[in-house]
């Protein structure tokens, strides 16, 4: 093939990479007593759509692993040997160096080949192990076996009908459309890695391979899809096809259509020669119907399982039996049983897979930008219509009435229109949650500690932008939770808890915000403990500090009360950044902990980057926008709260604290007729620890603003994070409390002469560069 | 922090070489200025800006040019020309250059016209309140000198504080 497949890469990585994502996922949850057959379907198809993909692209070390470890699986699923946590290790293993070979690639980055080695090695010993002993000898625990023995009974059966070789090799007889001598010869290729492959030609002049092999059909139809379109393949049973048969094509989605057909007319048998199922994993037992989409570019299509299950079951019934020799007939018979009992097996399990199957239905990739200028072009619309509305505000009511109401009209569709384009951009806080569970099971692995780890609210949503930058602080959060926060079994004991500690992870929607929570029941903090720590390293503190103060100091740089230090944490960097990277995202960090019982770090995000809840303010004929969750109060100060230092520095006594004014005129160098606090208004704002209050004309109102960037076409400016375009379309600049604090203590508020350093080095730049 | 920024111009080379082309003239004060059409984005009238804090008096703040934050550059400040009065005569040029938006305040705009290499001169050694080396040449044109101005280097100098650092597109 001559085409450019470079081009398909990146949607070849992004695929790979969500699979793997999945695939991981489904092994930590599963159950390795009584793996359920549905995860392993799935990790299957992960493996073989990765597998299949990276054949096509030629990323052949990805598709040896690949070819190993679906070798595994396949066996696993079919229930030839049992699952142990061995073999969940080696999988997991296998990701990781998937993941590494994908990420070469990508990004060409190193890969391991030892580890690959290594890996490879430890599959294929396992696979082999196996084939050696029929019975599954390895059930992991005694506990186990029964149940897995019980489900081989059921199951020898039909594979015996359908596997007649002793050895487990099956002939097919595949008859191609109408192909190229190249494309044949392609296709002959790629299934000679499945077993032995004869060609010859039919009188039609079609092609037909003769492939003898452990593999099942759809392994073969999935293969062959790479070349072709599967409905025009003709697949039977070598032994049973003797006769050439027309291809007829079979819906793929449920079959429905050639089963309705069958029903009408009894007796008359369609020639139906392939039967894609769309499975979920019910009646892999047969050894025939696995689920195999095999095209690989596509998340698999899984249709609602509840809505499909009778579907399939009469499916099955009915083409197995048209089918007559390509499939056991006695599949039939025993499907709806299996089905009703792995149904009974699962049913908690079934619950929580109907989110994500619904999730992966149907969805596209657009690439963000695409998104972003929607996003951007929407809130044109937006400002453009809120002009539209003040402007039509000075008409008359009376002769204006249907243009008015079309504006409402227009008003309401904006709105909508705003709030479903900016939910694009959401992303549910799966994306990152999923990535924990491994983390967790490594490193209490590694501490030798028992933890469950449990997530609450993944399907909240937040922005994309924000998704990404909570992962390395809340990764950081939840190693320390595992490192420093839950104890060993053997303290856990000694204080009469559990051995397995619990760390929760939750999410939730609170007003305009996200809380993020990292919850362990560990030993807590303990607060003479870090009041001793920070004494020692120098930081201010005293006896009367409140807790959530002294537990504050945890973010203190260098602050670390691990008495040893490992290589998961301990060395005191890090809280520091996520303070920072969590204030830099406009969050906020409290902590709540109690001694003995565990500790909550809760984190709360705004739900979005580009929209901000501000509180717009007025300055002489100005309009400043103050971040809303920056604000603590608002207040107008009596000349008697306004206090003094040497008659200059001055502050405002709120409630028994003195917090230094800063006033927005004086730090802006703007003119105002308003320079007394008792005339204007104070905003008490607080960020990173500091409160002060910035003195302001008036408050005009609050609102959501969409956060443009002043540095796109200019350049940043002292004390302004941002810009806004307000409703009547002039813009106004969203303030950087953060650096206005700072400011604020550099600049005289009297006379605002004091130089901030800002402008100092601005007016040096100029000299140096004149 | 006054335009002091004279500077003995460093010999002025042979720029002229590359100047010919279609020019946008603008007048700002008595004088003609040109600058090369290609960087012109579209003509607009002046409309109220936004202030922003301890910045220059030649920038004027920002505007909201269909949802763009875009700065606002009084060239008769910066040039010590002209009266600066805003009504609804006053023009903005919105110039677009390399990837970035600005707008620049001048008295008026006049024509475009087509330079060849000949009818451009080279500048001379002076003293001005801007770097004659953001001067590509001087073109005469029906007995009125015209200033050719490489008005994109000119809006990422230093001295025009636009820019976070020298950045040269």
């Amino acid at each position: 093939m001559t085409v450019d497949m470079s081009q398909f890469y990146e949607v070849f990585f992004d695929e790979s990479e969500e699979l793997l994502a999945e695939a991981e996922r489904l092994l930590l949850e599963i159950d390795i007593e009584s793996p359920g057959d549905e995860d392993l379907n799935a990790i299957f198809r992960a493996a073989h759509s990765i597998k299949g993909g990276a054949a096509t692209f030629g990323f052949m070390d990805m598709t040896e692993i690949t070819h190993v470890l679906e070798n595994l699986l396949d066996k696993i699923r079919k229930h030839e040997m049992a699952l142990t946590a061995e073999h969940v290790d080696a999988f997991l293993a296998a990701k990781d160096v998937l993941e590494m070979e994908l990420d070469g690639h990508r990004n060409a980055a190193p890969v391991d080949e030892n580890q690959v080695a290594e890996v490879k090695r430890v599959l294929k010993s396992l696979s082999e192990a196996s084939s050696a002993v029929a019975a599954p000898v390895s059930a992991p625990a005694p506990v186990a076996a029964p149940v897995v023995q019980e489900k081989q009974v059921q199951e020898k059966q039909p594979e015996a009908v359908a596997q007649p070789a002793a050895d487990g090799l099956t002939s097919y007889r595949i008859v191609l459309p109408e192909v190229t001598e190249k494309d044949a010869g392609n296709l002959q290729e790629e299934l000679g890695l499945l077993g032995e492959v004869t060609s010859s030609k039919n009188e039609q002049g079609r092609h037909v391979f003769v492939l003898t092999t452990d593999s099942t059909q759809d392994d073969i139809v999935s293969i062959c899809s790479f070349v072709l379109d599967p409905d025009d393949l003709v697949i039977t049973l070598a032994s049973a096809a003797a006769a050439p048969v027309e291809p007829v094509p079979v819906s793929e989605a449920t079959g429905e259509a050639v089963v309705a057909e069958a029903g009408s007319t009894p007796g008359v048998i369609p020639k139906v020669a392939i039967h894609e199922e769309v499975g979920y994993g019910l009646f892999s037992k047969d050894g025939k119907n696995d689920v195999e989409e095999g095209y690989g570019f596509f998340a698999p299509f899984t249709p609602h399982p509840d809505a499909v299950v009778a579907k399939l079951i009469d499916d099955n019934t009915d083409v197995s039996s048209i089918i007559g020799a390509g499939n056991p007939a006695e599949a039939s018979a025993t499907a709806p049983v299996l089905a009703e009992s792995a149904e009974k097996k699962a049913p908690v399990r079934r619950e929580a897979d109907k989110s994500h199957a619904s999730a992966e239905t149907s969805s596209i990739r657009v690439g963000i930008e695409k998104v972003d200028q929607l996003i951007n072009l929407v809130g044109e619309l937006v400002i453009t219509q809120a002009m539209i509305e003040q402007r039509i505000s000075s008409l008359d009511p009376v002769a204006y009435e249907p243009l008015i109401n079309s504006v409402g009209q227009l008003t309401r569709n904006t709105r909508d229109l705003q709030e479903s384009v900016m939910s694009i951009r959401m992303m549910p806080m799966d994306f990152v949650f999923s990535r924990f569970p491994r983390m967790v099971r490594d490193l209490a692995g590694k501490l030798g500690k028992k933890v469950e780890f449990v997530t609450v609210g993944a399907a909240t949503e937040l922005d994309k932008g924000l998704i990404e930058r909570i992962v390395d602080p809340l990764t950081h959060l939840v190693r320390n939770s595992v490192d420093h926060g839950i104890e060993t079994p053997a303290n856990r004991k000694a204080a009469g808890k559990s051995e397995t500690g619990v760390l929760t992870l939750s999410a939730a929607h609170k007003g305009g915000s996200i809380v993020i929570e990292v919850t362990d029941d560990g030993a807590g903090l303990n607060r003479n403990k870090l009041l001793a720590k920070a004494q020692k390293n120098g930081l201010p503190v005293s006896e009367n500090m409140t807790d959530s103060e002294v537990f504050a100091l945890i973010f203190a740089p260098g602050f670390s009360t691990a008495e040893v230090v490992t290589d998961v944490s301990g060395r005191g960097v890090g809280m520091d950044v996520v303070r920072r990277n969590i204030s830099a995202m406009g969050g906020v960090v409290d902590i709540r902990s109690a001694l003995g019982f565990g500790t909550t770090i809760s984190i709360s995000l705004p739900l979005t980057l580009a929209i901000l809840d501000g509180m717009s303010v007025s300055l002489g004929s100005s309009i400043y926008v103050i971040p809303l969750n920056l604000i603590v109060e608002t207040l107008q100060p009596r000349a008697e709260d306004i206090k003094t230092v040497t008659g200059e520095g001055r502050m405002v006594h709120v409630r028994g604290e003195y917090l230094p004014i800063i006033a927005l005129h004086s730090v802006f160098n703007q003119h105002t007729d308003i320079t007394d606090p008792t005339q204007g208004v104070l905003v008490l704002i607080e960020t990173e620890g500091k409160k002060s209050a910035l003195f302001v004309d008036r408050l005009v109102g609050q609102q959501q603003v969409v956060i443009k960037s002043l540095e796109t076409n200019y350049r940043k400016v002292a004390g302004v994070s941002g810009a806004t375009i307000m409703g009547d379309g002039c813009v106004a600049l969203i303030l950087d409390v953060a650096a206005l604090i700072q400011m604020g203590q550099a600049t005289n508020y009297l006379t605002g002469a004091m130089p901030f350093s800002s402008g100092s080095t601005q007016s040096t730049q100029n000299s140096s560069n004149a | 922090m006054e335009m002091n920024t004279d500077t003995a111009s460093s010999p002025t080379t042979t720029q002229a070489k590359s100047a010919a082309g279609e020019y946008l003239t603008f007048v700002l004060g008595t004088e003609e200025y040109g600058l090369e059409i290609l960087k012109v984005q579209e003509i607009r009238g002046y409309d109220a800006v936004t202030q922003i804090a301890n910045t220059p008096d030649f920038i004027k703040g920002v505007v909201n040019l269909r949802g763009k934050i875009v700065p606002i550059v009084d060239l008769r400040i910066k040039f010590h020309l002209g009266k600066v009065e805003y009504d609804e005569f006053t023009v903005v040029i919105i110039l677009s250059l390399g990837g970035r938006v600005v707008g620049i305040v001048v008295d008026g705009v006049s024509d475009v016209m087509e330079l060849k290499e000949d009818q451009i001169r080279d500048v001379p050694s002076l003293v001005t309140s801007i770097d004659t080396k953001y001067i590509v040449g001087l073109a005469t044109v029906e007995s009125q000198m015209l200033i050719l101005v490489d008005i994109e280097q000119l809006m990422s100098s230093q001295e025009m504080e636009l820019l976070d650092s020298i950045e040269v597109h």
